[in-house]
């Protein structure tokens, strides 16, 4: 065997495992609705935040772009 | 190409309304088992919850509720737990007291059996033991309709 066939060999070997990747059933998030898993310290806060970054910048899109063109956002 | 199919067939055979419930025998905090064969005869309402779960806290009080009010006329409550920490649970049942019946399933081999879908899901076994509906998630505008679907299911209407 060559060693290019060795590293084809090796990195379909290294994908195979990228098959039995199962993500976490729905009974099974308890760890993940751990607040620590939370990207936001405080929900509310950060609901605030995202209103206050969009209406401060909504000109170059704020958090994504909202509207259909109506302009009323 | 098998765990494609494998994780399909997960999908394939989710249960649904018309199906036979799938049957179950967990442990409850007394170490009493309790099977959903045993509790033929009686409308049951599976419930599966988690101390994680933020709605179940709140289908609590109303699963008392229903317990109080059909209990007597056949309805049996089995709320299944799928907490890997025993402890969670009991956490969360000092908080929200439960009036029905709770059985424990760390290993999430009930839930797997009825392919459920979010938590909480909730799945109404009529006496044959056949699933009449699938509830998922629960939400407060839906309290009546589900509360009916009990009703008629127990033959009160």
């Amino acid at each position: 065997m060559d060693g290019r066939s060795l590293a084809c060999a090796l990195v379909s070997l290294l994908l195979a495992g990228c098959a039995s990747f199962n993500p976490p059933q729905p009974w099974e998030k308890g760890d993940l609705a751990k607040p620590q898993m939370q990207f936001d310290h405080d929900p509310l806060a950060a609901k605030a935040t995202e209103h206050v970054y969009t209406s401060k910048e909504g000109s170059s899109g704020g958090f994504g772009v909202g509207g259909g063109g109506c302009g009323c956002n | 190409m098998a765990l494609a199919a494998l994780a399909w067939s997960a999908y394939a055979f989710a249960v649904g309304a018309g199906d036979a419930a799938p049957g179950f025998a967990l442990p409850a905090a007394d170490g009493e088992t309790v099977s959903l064969e045993r509790l033929r005869g009686k409308v049951v309402y599976v419930d599966f919850w988690a101390s994680w779960c933020g709605p179940c806290r709140r289908s609590f009080p109303w699963m008392n509720e229903m317990k109080a009010r059909y209990g007597g006329n056949g309805l049996a409550i089995v709320a299944v737990n799928v907490d890997k920490k025993r402890a969670d649970a009991a956490r969360f049942l000092s908080q929200t007291p439960a009036e029905f019946t709770i059985v424990y399933d760390e290993q999430g081999a009930t839930p797997a059996a009825y392919a459920v879908k979010g938590m909480p899901s909730s799945y109404l076994v009529d006496a044959s033991g056949r699933i009449v509906a699938v509830e998922q998630g629960f939400r407060d505008e839906d309290r009546a309709a589900v509360e009916g679907r009990i009703r008629t299911t127990l033959g009160l209407q």
